[in-house]
């Protein structure tokens, strides 16, 4: 029996890579931890960059990159080995980023600096930089590549920018502090959390005319916490997941009806979130208490939390098992 | 008298309709008391370079949607009389200023709509209000409530209190008993600062000596509205007790320490323009300059009467990296803000505090609630 047991561990110790991963930076480690999805433990902490935030994935997940915030650069990472291969220019203070369906070029907000820089990762030069509000945030593209959008915080703004000119084609105005934007329903939605105001716009992509405006109540929660901020849509496009900030808790959304179907209670401050490659689970990052919230996408209920670092910040998945 | 201007044109992209959006940044300079030390300097620029950095924030937004923003600033020296006239036909004005100064330009022009952007004066907001001045900046009533909570929340109940020689002083002590007793805890032992000497040399031997006199207690204040001597008392009360209000912890409208809900990057972009610390000044002034750019941008309209509508509306809501919405009473015309308690190093809480519950809105358990106001004159009253 002993045995039996040693040669168990022995084989999961030596296949890591039977299991998927969620990958989280923590802001104030300078670390991203790695959890496994199947068991739901961290299996390793790396070294980054200073206040590492966001992070993605190249589309076939060979590469990470992640924005060091205060080191000014996006570091790009072997997951494999959690090694650093090299840092690509990012402008100032990058924050967040989204990368290009042609999986080549990565739209950075340069927080301090109000600009959104295009990089090129295969070149490693900066092909763009493009003035836009003040305090850059929430980045999206659209599933066909044409259309980026970046929010800015102070000047309440998504901004759409062609990405074959590099230049802003419309702003449409949003509530107070606007923190992320996704496109929804293959592109023809554009959903924008506003963390003052408290509310998420849904406006349509074809002439940016607004849908209609999203509201909050959690019962027992004062108004003035409930700051949406990370969202994520399922892959059937039914169902938005909205983390709540200060509020504890992920609203979880109808984008039929747009109606608030339920509210799930996860740690304190809670950013941002990605599914597990397989759909089935949702992982939040929440900031103050320092851990990921797993929620069943299909209960919608949480199911434990896993501590990691200082400050979690943002999620990215990551199949390894096939 | 001194007047400049600092302009910030839209780009040239820019729609066509293009509003203009005239503000002009009042300093009424007076006679600073003198006090013992050496090192506080006021800059020449206090108050002013919030305005500035809320032009350059507003402007962010008017770029691209036409909005232009102008900042005038006006500076009349301490020698030179007040006269509102000055400000010729300027209707958006942000004012650094006394409270008979103040209330004496609120009356001359009605048709203006002015910020009181430094004066935490009570009486501004109380039964001499004027609706058309709005204060964004705490009153002393919020500071003082601030720290009352969070006594109460230490539950710390018997405290001390210095206060200093001046008539100001005294009216703070007044703010500070008044607060306390709200929030269930009393001043047991109170004295006047009695040192004319040069305590920068002395506050070792003097001070230990000065508070043995006052017992026992938990806390001590100091009311000292100049900010002269209060630095001179932690660590040499005879008690090793904490201090607040003057020296220790203080309640405040901003400070350098404030770095969450994305505070680090105003504080930055302030420090990059300024080349220094932002000080309550500079935030009530970009409170004020933000409050007008954001009524500019959801109204498109840039007249005092409609900024003044939207500012005061439902609608308003500002965001001031404070982690909650600002917005303003109806009842006096001051903002709705959370008051930091720093001390020089960190931000030790900020108020409201947990716990201390309303039915509208917690930041109204800061400061005069609609039903306390004497202020009469607004219709939201």
């Amino acid at each position: 029996m002993r045995l039996i047991l040693a040669a168990l561990t022995l084989t999961t110790f030596l296949t890591p890579a039977l299991a998927d991963e969620i990958w989280v930076t923590n802001e104030k480690d300078d670390t991203v931890s790695v959890i496994d999805v199947a068991t739901q433990e961290v299996i390793n902490t790396y070294p980054t960059g200073e206040r590492p935030r966001g992070l993605t994935f190249a589309q076939d997940h060979s590469v990470l990159y992640i924005c060091a915030s205060d080191s000014d650069t996006v570091q790009v990472m072997n997951p494999d080995t959690g090694e650093i291969l090299h840092e690509l220019p990012s402008g100032e203070d990058p924050e967040q980023f989204v990368l290009h369906p042609d999986n080549r070029h990565l739209y950075i907000a340069n927080e301090d600096d109000a600009i959104t820089t295009v990089v090129d990762t295969e070149t490693r030069s900066v092909v763009a930089q493009i003035d836009v509000g003040i305090e850059p945030e929430g980045m999206a593209i659209s599933p066909d590549g044409k259309v980026q959008i970046t929010t800015s915080e102070t000047t309440n703004m998504a901004h759409w920018i062609d990405t074959e000119t590099n230049r802003i084609f419309a702003n449409t105005l949003v509530d107070a502090r606007p923190r992320d934007a996704e496109f929804a329903k293959d592109g023809t939605e554009l959903w924008v959390s506003a963390e003052i105001g408290g509310t998420v716009s849904v406006f349509n992509v074809a002439d940016q005319s607004e849908i209609t405006k999203i509201a909050f109540e959690i019962t027992g929660v004062h108004p003035d916490k409930v700051q949406p901020v990370g969202m994520r849509m399922t892959p059937d496009q039914k169902t938005m997941f909205i983390a709540l900030g200060p509020a504890n808790h992920i609203a979880v959304v109808d984008a039929e009806t747009y109606a608030v179907r339920d509210y799930i209670l996860v740690g304190r401050r809670v950013w941002h979130m990605d599914f597990s490659p397989d759909d089935s689970l949702l992982f939040t990052t929440n900031g103050v208490s320092g851990d990921v919230t797993v929620i069943d996408v299909a209960s919608e209920k949480a199911l434990k939390t896993i501590k990691v670092g200082r400050f979690p910040w943002g999620a990215a998945a990551r199949p390894t098992s096939n | 008298m001194r007047l400049y201007p600092i302009i910030i044109f839209a780009a040239a992209a820019a729609p066509a309709t293009a509003v203009e959006v005239n503000v002009v940044y009042l300093e009424r300079q007076t006679v600073r008391p003198p006090v013992l030390s050496n090192l506080d300097e006021r800059p020449e620029d206090l108050g002013i370079a919030g305005a500035r950095l809320a032009v350059e924030d507003n402007a962010s937004s008017g770029k691209f949607l036409g909005h232009d923003y102008r900042l005038d600033v006006l500076q009349v020296a301490p020698e030179d009389a007040f006269d509102p006239a000055l400000l010729g036909d300027a209707d958006l004005i942000i004012a650094d200023a006394p409270p008979a100064d103040l209330n004496a330009l609120a009356d001359a022009r009605p048709d203006a709509l002015i910020f009181n952007a430094t004066g935490s004066d009570d009486g501004l907001r109380a039964g001499g209000c004027r609706t058309n001045l709005l204060h964004s900046t705490p009153s002393d009533a919020m500071l003082a409530d601030a720290l009352g909570q969070f006594v109460a929340s230490r539950r710390w109940e018997d405290l001390a209190m210095i206060v200093g020689p001046r008539d100001e002083d005294a009216a703070l002590a007044e703010t500070y008993q008044q607060s306390l007793a709200k929030f269930g805890a009393a001043i047991e032992s109170e004295k006047i600062w009695p040192f004319d000497a040069d305590l920068r040399r002395s506050a070792g031997a003097e001070v230990p000596l000065f508070t043995q006199e006052l017992g026992e207690y938990d806390l001590l204040l100091i009311a000292d509205s100049a900010d002269d001597f209060a630095r001179y008392v932690p660590f040499n009360t005879w008690l090793p007790r904490p201090v607040a209000g003057g020296a220790g912890l203080h309640a405040k409208g901003w400070a350098p320490v404030v770095e969450q809900a994305g505070a680090a990057q105003l504080q930055s972009r302030f420090v990059e323009l300024a080349g220094r610390d932002m000080a309550p000044e500079d935030f009530g002034a970009w409170v004020a300059m933000r409050s007008i750019g954001e009524a500019v941008t959801r109204t498109g309209k840039a007249d005092a009467a409609s900024i003044r509508d939207h500012v005061l509306s439902d609608e308003f809501e500002l965001a001031a990296f404070l982690g909650r919405p600002l917005s303003y009473r109806g009842w006096d015309g001051q903002l709705r803000q959370p008051v930091p308690l720093v001390t020089a190093e960190a931000l030790v809480a900020q108020a409201p505090l947990e716990g201390f519950l309303h039915e509208v809105n917690e930041m109204d358990t800061l400061g005069v609630d609609r039903r306390e106001s004497e202020c009469r004159a607004f219709d939201g009253g």
